[in-house]
């Protein structure tokens, strides 16, 4: 294994084998995979916000699933990915609190978030190979370049491979 | 007329205000509540960019506890209250009258209590707001979630990303025996936080 490379909040990162790229503690957010086997070249975004072009305030693209999926593609293909190859995981998109009422933290942002990551990947023409969206945990990924496996790991909760 | 800095400043010692009333009030109701003497540090008002917000209590895979609770009435958004899960034994095992070292994992009674206590916390600062501002200001009821820091402040984290770049937490310590860290966060929709503003004779 190589380096462990770490994805902030808002933030997004490529790599090729045999690093790992980490993002801790997905909540709402979204952490985006993308990965082409050929090349091994890698790349992780933990976007906060489905749309940028609903916020007066989008300076930081990485932020968001419009423009954060886009930078990361971008970036994958400069690094020399095969655009036909690349495949995508999701993970994240959790309601972590059940505030039933209409105010409050803009309701199920992370169902939000899912689907506009998902529209996104479609529009790019990225198969999603796999997904662990919603339910109400917070889950630490680990993509392993190596292999293209995405490992999802939540408090008190068997590891996934997806 | 105001600049935005000097809005966000005077706004920062209303929070610090809100910081000190809020505190006491919870400190004297918890003290009440579990029979022992609480003393209390100055709360400290951390202005931060939300891609930090994550990392701001610790470690982000730390599990901690978070009580969430909307706020309604005259102003609309939500609160939160943080603390970590030595602070959350500590005062559960007080109320349940446990020993001080027991530490089973939270089960729906412990939960409950942790939500009362979210109650009476979050409702001491809300009186202070609601004092300082002259808004009435009702909370629902709360939510609890005992999980990694990172993944419950990005509720925050979201909330604030949305209107922009910052977000502003209270820092508060109570202490008895044993320092109850806890992080108090005050999310007015857009809207709510100009009526806030209004309410304290600041405006841009």
């Amino acid at each position: 294994m190589g380096q462990v490379i770490k994805v902030g909040m808002a933030d997004l990162k490529i790599c090729k084998a045999p690093d790992v790229l980490t993002t801790i503690g997905l909540g709402s957010c979204i952490g985006i995979a993308l990965y082409d086997p050929t090349t091994k070249i890698s790349g992780l975004a933990h976007i906060m916000l489905p749309d940028s072009t609903q916020i007066r305030n989008n300076s930081n693209i990485a932020k968001f699933a419009d423009t954060g999926i886009q930078k990361l593609y971008d970036d994958m293909l400069k690094a020399g990915a095969n655009k036909s190859k690349l495949v995508a995981k999701i993970a994240g998109g959790a309601k972590m609190f059940e505030m039933s009422n209409g105010s409050g933290s803009g309701i199920n942002i992370g169902e939000k978030n899912a689907r506009a990551s998902k529209e996104k990947l479609k529009q790019l023409g990225i198969p999603l190979k796999a997904e662990d969206t919603g339910l109400n945990y917070g889950r630490t990924v680990e993509l392993y370049s190596e292999t293209g496996v995405y490992l999802i790991k939540a408090v008190g909760k068997d590891v996934k491979e997806i | 007329m105001l600049s935005l800095e000097e809005v966000n400043e005077k706004y920062i010692d209303v929070l610090k205000e809100i910081g000190n009333i809020g505190a006491g009030n919870a400190t004297s109701a918890i003290a009440n509540m579990l029979g022992l003497k609480i003393d209390m540090s100055v709360p400290e008002v951390q202005f931060l960019p939300v891609e930090k917000i994550g990392e701001s209590m610790g470690a982000e895979d730390e599990v901690i506890v978070g009580i969430m609770l909307g706020v309604e009435s005259d102003i609309e958004g939500s609160m939160m209250f943080l603390m970590d899960m030595d602070s959350a034994h500590h005062i559960i095992n007080r109320l349940m009258m446990r020993p001080a070292d027991y530490n089973e994992p939270f089960d729906e009674m412990d939960l409950s209590a942790v939500k009362e206590i979210g109650n009476i916390i979050a409702g001491s600062y809300l009186s202070a707001l609601s004092g300082l501002t002259n808004l009435v200001i009702t909370p629902t009821i709360p939510f609890v979630s005992v999980d990694m820091a990172a993944a419950i402040l990005s509720v925050p984290a979201i909330q604030f990303g949305m209107m922009g770049d910052n977000a502003l937490m209270i820092k508060t310590e109570f202490s008895d025996e044993l320092a109850i860290n806890g992080y108090f966060i005050l999310m007015p929709e857009e809207d709510s936080y100009e009526k806030i503003l209004t309410s304290l004779g600041l405006s841009l």
